[in-house]
């Protein structure tokens, strides 16, 4: 078959920025023989080299894929624009990496959907590997192009573009695929339509084309079958058991810097931690952690392996991995270290006992320390049942600082439910407290405060919430920077309001959406991802031509009983319960972590054959989301960490001193905030009420 | 101690950049496990140290490193155990410990050789041009520093240059000795002097000119052959 197209992308190279990008090359990467009886599979991270490379997801499947005697895998990432540009004009199509082989000549091409902004470039890559960008135009030997990751839990904005989505963890699917495919590599009699067919029929496996859009005017009222054979409603894959796949065995080491440059080790899927704003908690439930025993060994013999010096212990909040003190000191104790590794702990739970077993870890480059309150005041953090008391706040700056920390970073969300212009300020109060704290231990502290805007996401509780204007976002952060003008050591930074509404356009997104994105690429939106390339106003243009609006897409509050996009796709959540749930939000009500109480049916393990694996009965020392810990007290702050003049203040800006008696029982009695027309509603428009305040 | 290894880079590792090489020794090191010395504090790091700076896209048969170690090894020995765990391209090409008393590599090479191919012009050609820049004066480029307009002069930097027959390819090939002081010359720069469309350059040797003589950064017998550093492609 065709040769390597090494010898005409050299050339180029020299005319790009950052060429080792092209050029692969990793420790553990493989250069796998095509043949037949091999089905040949293009992993594709749609963003660059820099951001794809360290991407999980996509090593485990390459290894999984390599490993398989009916099956092969490469990869290929988003070349950025001066080697597009470079490579459409010399006629070179999107090649692999580790043969330079051009993507049309394999079997399957399949993107990790990550990100809403990168499906711009999904489309571009098809476009790059010389194929139809629509599915339907794409006939006969084209390869399938399938997806899979987080995005593809609202797959419906690429429906049209994209032969078949894989929903949940991707590890026994894309097995069953391979041998789908195989058949038709052996003896190719059946068609591409026969194919889909015989794809729609694996479990997890959404085949778009054999579904049809219903709309009742401009209202979508359906996703249905067009065939007796297709389920109405995929159910997402989940693995039962993490031990049985201790991947990847050969993390990808590669010859450049990249993001998260590092040994990873994921230590458990899943998180019950119920954040309702999360979508990666809520869509990879239930949790599954890895055995102990094997943590040790992965981390151990991928050390030696990579010759990194860091490695991250990974998941949704490794804090609460049962064995974490455990797995943690013996990588700081083990001799091959000898001090000279660090461990790192992605998304910190915020509280002293984590920060003592940050500072244990983090003997060599400490660095900085980062927390995610997401909300600025005990009630805000009430709402989106993020279960952070003022108490484990402010004791784990005060034990970071402490602890010889100068640095300490920390996220918050703006756009909420029922968000108040109170609790955005209270972002601005609780930096500064911070920052307060920091100067008892050190002259000089940064508090970084970082600031998002809230884009509700498809299976959470908040899918239903209309998302905040650019103008109201505009408007709070402004407020922010008013309120911390001046603040000694605090720094905000916040996300771009345009990025957050064309984000917001795609996340919950239907069909029709397709031809926004379409449109956005064809006037040369790609890496919108990137704040140099993003565009705004190309993707309003989308909106307009394919006559949908800000308004409707994003800013629209959804109704209780309205058809959603993704309503014919499960991740094992019920509906009835996510509802529920976002009406407790409205009202304040809390929900525990279940990993450590009774179940309150959310629908994943009782609807898949999937439960927790969690080796710990007991929630981890000092409590954690509500259990083993006083909710009643959670707006109260330690009288230790109020300065004098202040007291008085801080606790009533805390929110939560009355009546805590009232509130002990976690969803007991609501509280009078909301008003009966919200609440008839179903919502909180924080717009109408007290957001303009 | 220290030892100092040769080092070459070639095939398609030469579009890394030095500081890529930089930590593809340092992780290389690491997984041989090697007795190398790190510095202390909050950020430790290993004890190493570079030569001059390839430019990214340049071969090279002459790269040097000193590693500093925490106990005596045999540099045979290290290089026999390092090389293995380099990325394909990159492979030990000798080792020793430099003289006592001798400075950084940085502050002791003074001069450069390099075999650059010239894809599209004739050894007539190319002669003329270099007689051309070998009997001028001074070589001004213009540079922007610190947001100045500055003008360099490179003349004092061209040590020698001539063109000699390509024997596998057409073209020619331009063979060229570049000083490093006042200032290093790259490839690139000297293309722009030359208006000529240079390719693939490889840097073949690095000078150290003492006292009226010349050495090499480490005067010892390949300890590994050389064919450890494969084509990448």
């Amino acid at each position: 078959m065709t040769s390597s197209l090494w010898p005409r992308i050299e050339p180029l190279l020299a005319q790009v920025t950052k060429p080792a990008r092209y050029i692969g090359g990793e420790l553990g990467a493989r250069e796998p023989l095509h043949e037949p009886g091999r089905v040949a599979w293009l992993l594709i991270y749609p963003d660059t080299y820099e951001i794809g490379l360290p991407n999980q997801g996509l090593q485990i499947l390459y290894e999984i894929l390599n490993e398989r005697e009916d099956a092969l895998a490469e990869r290929a990432y988003a070349p950025w624009t001066d080697m597009e540009r470079a490579m459409r004009s010399a006629g070179i199509p999107l090649f692999s990496l580790e043969t330079t082989r051009p993507a049309a000549e394999f079997d399957v091409l399949a993107f990790n959907l990550s990100a809403e902004l990168t499906y711009t470039n999904v489309l571009n890559l098809i476009d790059l590997a010389g194929l139809a960008v629509r599915s339907k135009e794409r006939t006969g030997d084209a390869p399938l192009v399938v997806a899979g990751g987080h995005c593809a839990f609202n797959p419906e904005p690429l429906a049209d573009f994209i032969d078949a989505f894989v929903l949940g963890d991707g590890e026994e699917v894309v097995g069953e695929i391979s041998e789908v495919l195989l058949d038709r590599v052996a003896d190719h009699p059946r068609g591409r339509h026969e194919l889909l067919r015989a794809l729609a029929r694996l479990d997890g496996v959404y085949v778009p084309a054999l579904y049809e859009a219903r709309y009742d005017g401009t209202s979508l009222v359906g996703v249905v079958p067009r065939f007796r054979d297709v389920p109405e409603r995929v159910e997402k894959r989940a693995i039962g058991d993490l031990g049985e796949w201790p991947l990847p065995k050969q993390q990808l080491v590669p010859l450049v810097e990249v993001v998260h440059d590092r040994l990873n080790v994921e230590v458990f899927r899943g998180c019950t931690r119920g954040c309702r704003f999360c979508q990666a908690g809520m869509i990879t439930r239930p949790v599954r952690e890895r055995p102990a025993s094997q943590v040790d060994e992965m981390v151990r013999a991928g050390l030696a392996r990579t010759g990194y010096d860091e490695v991250a212990l990974t998941s949704l909040s490794s804090a609460d991995f049962s064995g974490i003190e455990h797995a943690v000191s013996s990588v700081i104790n083990d001799p091959q270290c000898s001090g000279q590794v660090s461990v790192s702990l992605p998304s910190l739970r915020v509280d002293a006992f984590t920060v003592g077993i940050a500072a244990e870890i983090q003997k060599v480059r400490r660095t900085g320390l980062t927390f995610a309150p997401e909300g600025g005041t005990w009630r805000m953090r009430q709402v989106m049942n993020k279960l952070i008391r003022e108490e484990d706040l402010y004791s784990a700056v005060d034990s970071a600082f402490a602890q010889g920390w100068r640095r300490v970073k920390l996220y918050f969300l703006i756009g909420l439910p029922t968000e108040t212009d109170e609790d955005v300020l209270g972002i601005a109060e609780l930096a500064r407290r911070c920052a307060e704290i920091g100067h008892r231990y050190h002259h000089n502290v940064t508090l970084t405060t970082s600031v998002g805007g809230f884009v509700p996401k498809p299976h959470t509780p908040f899918q239903w919430f209309g998302q905040d204007t650019i103008e109201e976002l505009r408007r709070k952060v402004g407020m922010l920077r008013d309120a911390l003008r001046g603040a000694r050591g605090v720094s905000l930074r916040w996300h771009g309001a345009e990025a957050t509404a064309a984000e917001g356009i795609v996340s919950r997104g239907d069909r029709r959406v397709g031809a926004v994105v379409e449109h956005v690429w064809r006037a040369g939106g790609t890496f919108q991802e990137w704040s140099e390339h993003f565009d705004l106003g190309l993707w309003t243009a989308g909106l307009e031509a394919a006559g949908l609006s800000l308004e409707d897409t994003v800013y629209r509050h959804r109704e209780q009983r309205e058809v959603l996009p993704w309503d014919h796709l499960s991740a094992g959540l019920h509906r009835d319960f996510l509802w529920q749930d976002f009406s407790e939000a409205l009202h304040e009500h809390v929900l525990e972590d279940c990993r450590w109480t009774p179940c309150y049916d959310c629908g994943v393990c009782t609807g898949l054959p999937v439960e927790h694996v969690v080796a710990s009965s007991v929630p981890p020392a000092g409590g954690s989301q509500g259990t083993g810990q006083d909710i009643s007290v959670g707006g109260l702050m330690p009288a230790h960490f109020v300065h004098e003049a202040h007291r008085d203040m801080a606790v009533g800006a805390a929110g939560g001193a009355e009546d805590p008696a009232a509130r002990r029982s976690l969803g007991s009695g609501p509280r009078a905030r909301t008003t009966s027309g919200a609440r008839s509603m179903g919502i909180v428009d924080t717009r109408a009420s007290g957001g303009g305040a | 101690m220290i030892v100092r290894m040769r080092f070459g880079k070639l095939g398609k590792v030469r579009w890394t950049s030095h500081r890529d090489v930089a930590r593809m020794w340092e992780r290389a090191l690491r997984r041989a496990k090697l007795p190398v010395a790190y510095t202390g504090g909050f950020s430790p790091r290993a004890r190493l140290s570079f030569g001059l700076a390839l430019p990214t896209g340049c071969e090279s048969v002459a790269e040097y490193l000193d590693v500093a170690l925490e106990a005596e090894l045999e540099p045979a020995l290290v290089a026999e155990r390092v090389c293995p765990l380099l990325p394909r391209g990159i492979g030990v090409l000798g080792a020793g410990e430099p003289e006592p008393g001798s400075g950084s590599l940085q502050e002791e090479v003074t001069s450069c050789m390099w075999e650059i191919s010239v894809p599209r012009s004739t050894r007539s050609e190319l002669d003329e041009v270099l007689s051309r820049l070998m009997g001028a004066a001074s070589l001004p480029i213009l540079r922007e520093r610190k947001g100045h307009v500055v003008s360099d002069d490179l003349r004092p930097s061209l040590l020698a240059l001539f063109a000699q027959h390509t024997h596998d390819e057409l073209g020619t090939t331009l063979v060229a000795e570049l000083g490093t002081r006042p200032r290093g010359v790259r490839p690139a720069e000297l293309a722009e002097l030359l208006d000529i469309e240079l390719g693939l350059a490889r840097r073949t040797c690095q000078w150290i000119e003492r006292g009226g003589s010349k050495f090499e950064p480490l005067d010892v017998l390949p300890a590994v052959p050389a064919v450890a550093v494969e084509r990448a492609s």
